[in-house]
């Protein structure tokens, strides 16, 4: 902690520097607006005006050739919750969503729950790298999943350098790249999660059970499992609404053959100019991803709390 | 302590494995980094595996690729603008939502996180519908202000937790002492939220650097960044020659994640 004390003085009792926070208080009680609102205005230009106005959007029709016309429709909504491919296409993401969160939390219990035990002098080390990948770029981190996957890359062409194959597997422009591509690019988001939702998960509770006699099996079913879920269920909300999100992984590694309610948007506004349509299938993406995170929020705070 | 001894071999047993699960699944989770870094060195024409030689001609070939290299100029000129004014914004609305007390505090708090909460092709769409018919399109303004969302939210957030180590009585006692306001902000609250103040300037510098979403949907035909054209390179081939780029944007990266450890932790930041 920063101490700003000079020498030989003593530092004003709490009570003292409330009554002058007080005094000043009055003199400055405007000056917190002065602060605040440069960046609320920044955010009502860039976040607030964008958002109001694509949802004005969603209820004007789409002509061809991207011309709008100006109305007041529900038909933007009436056809992706009517359509069977819009219906297919959110089941997908859907599912996406629930695979890549499912095996995003597989691989990373064992690294949270190592980050959150280990006494290592290099656990601090440890755990920045852990995180680290979440401020590299994802198109960067895709890339090099394309590399490890593609039709020539590392995985096939080991096995078939070793024999074991003959024709390579095709692990990229589907389904199961895009999975494998998510698990890892969430990992950080998820180990984050966990270690924050392990609160009450303390190693002295695991020696009393063993001490106790509970064998290294059920130490961890009846102990640390229980004591760690609601770290797991966060980190798996968290991965969900992340995944059913995202855009730029199911482009790259799905190449062109995934569709996700993300691919789709993008579709609908670069190749056919259908801009209320568009933002429809955005108001209902955001509807979803607002109902798991005011689940997720609910969660961490009763964990914090 | 008859016991203790009794259990030993049982822990000895699950520990190695244990820990070489855990060696592995960091090995999954910089899978994709480490082998960029392979790939950006290796002499093979094409993509393929196992390498054949040592070269640095992808690094020498980066230079002449002016598509890469206008890309980093936009993307550098955004990044620098988004974090000094993200900063301007950020850091005076973290000192008014720590320093003062006010209605709907905790509503304005969440207001200023809230971007984050936000998938980024919906702000994108937005940004798209509403910049097309104010001419902002493909221009530098248009960049910036999508990525000044995407951004503040770090900024407050850093600072907010430089602020919430120390109490309001370093201030107080400056003030009691006949500090003027601007002196008091000068030589006490700024070294207080200095840490803050510093990793959020670099995260926000590095999320705008690296971001892809925005700039597409608002920039991709008149003014790509970095990451679109890697994005664009990309989608037609991933052959070796943008491995070296990717080196060079991991190596960013790198030093933004040795910066943000060094003054405030990067669990701390990101959480």
């Amino acid at each position: 902690m920063t101490t700003l004390q000079a020498p030989g003085q003593t530092p004003l009792r709490p009570a003292e520097a409330g009554e002058l926070e007080k005094a000043t208080e009055k003199r400055n009680r405007r000056a917190y607006l002065a602060l605040l609102i440069p960046g609320l205005l920044g955010l009502l230009v860039s976040f607030v005006f964008p958002l109001a106005y694509m949802v004005r959007m969603s209820f004007n029709r789409g002509a061809p050739d991207g011309v709008i016309e100006e109305t007041f429709t529900f038909d933007t909504y009436i056809q992706p919750l009517t359509d069977p491919y819009y219906w297919k296409v959110t089941l997908d993401t859907f599912q996406m969503g629930v695979t890549v969160g499912v095996l995003c939390v597989l691989v990373s219990y064992p690294v949270a729950l190592f980050l959150a035990r280990s006494q290592s002098k290099y656990r601090s080390l440890l755990l920045a790298i852990a995180i680290a990948p979440l401020l590299t770029s994802a198109v960067v981190r895709t890339y090099g999943w394309m590399v490890i996957l593609g039709t020539n890359g590392l995985v096939n062409s080991s096995l078939t350098g070793l024999g074991i194959i003959d024709t390579p597997l095709k692990l990229t422009n589907n389904m199961t790249g895009v999975t494998i591509g998510l698990v890892e690019i969430f990992m950080p988001y998820a180990i984050l999660a966990m270690i924050s939702g392990f609160g009450r998960l303390s190693p002295q509770l695991e020696e009393a059970a063993g001490s106790l006699g509970a064998s290294k099996f059920n130490v961890f079913t009846r102990v640390t499992l229980p004591l760690s879920l609601p770290g797991i269920l966060t980190a798996f909300l968290l991965v969900f609404v992340l995944s059913i999100s995202t855009f730029i992984t199911p482009r790259l590694l799905g190449g062109g053959s995934v569709q996700v309610l993300a691919t789709e948007i993008y579709d609908q506004t670069t190749g056919l100019l259908n801009w209320p349509f568009a933002a429809a299938l955005s108001v209902i993406l955001l509807v979803l991803f607002g109902l798991i995170i005011a689940v997720y929020q609910r969660l961490t705070r009763k964990i914090g709390g | 302590m008859n016991e203790a001894p009794l259990f030993k071999p049982r822990f000895n047993a699950a520990k190695p494995a244990f820990g070489i699960l855990v060696f592995l699944l960091y090995l999954f989770l910089l899978a994709p980094l480490l082998i960029v870094f392979v790939v950006s060195f290796a002499s093979n024409q094409y993509l393929s595996f196992p390498p054949e030689g040592f070269t640095l001609k992808w690094y020498g070939m980066l230079p002449q690729e002016s598509t890469f290299m206008n890309g980093m100029r936009v993307s550098l000129i955004v990044a620098v603008i988004v974090t000094v004014i993200v900063l301007a914004l950020g850091v005076p609305a973290a000192l008014a939502l720590d320093r003062y007390e006010f209605k709907a505090k905790g509503a304005v708090q969440s207001f200023f996180l809230s971007p984050l909460l936000i998938p980024s092709i919906v702000l994108a769409l937005g940004m798209v519908l509403l910049f097309g018919p104010l001419r902002l399109t493909n221009t530098y303004a248009g960049i910036i202000i999508g990525h000044v969302a995407i951004t503040i939210p770090f900024v407050i957030r850093t600072t907010l937790m430089s602020l919430a180590t120390t109490d309001t009585s370093c201030e107080a006692a400056a003030r009691i002492l006949g500090a003027d306001s601007w002196t008091v902000f000068r030589r006490v609250t700024l070294p207080i939220i200095q840490p803050g103040v510093i990793a959020g300037g670099v995260i926000a510098f590095i999320v705008s650097f690296d971001e892809a979403v925005i700039s597409l949907f608002v920039a991709e035909s008149g003014l790509p960044t970095l990451p679109v054209q890697v994005l664009r390179y990309v989608e037609n081939s991933a052959d070796a020659a943008v491995a070296a780029l990717s080196v060079i944007l991991i190596l960013i990266s790198l030093v933004v994640v040795v910066v943000v450890e060094r003054v405030m932790g990067l669990r701390k930041a990101l959480r």
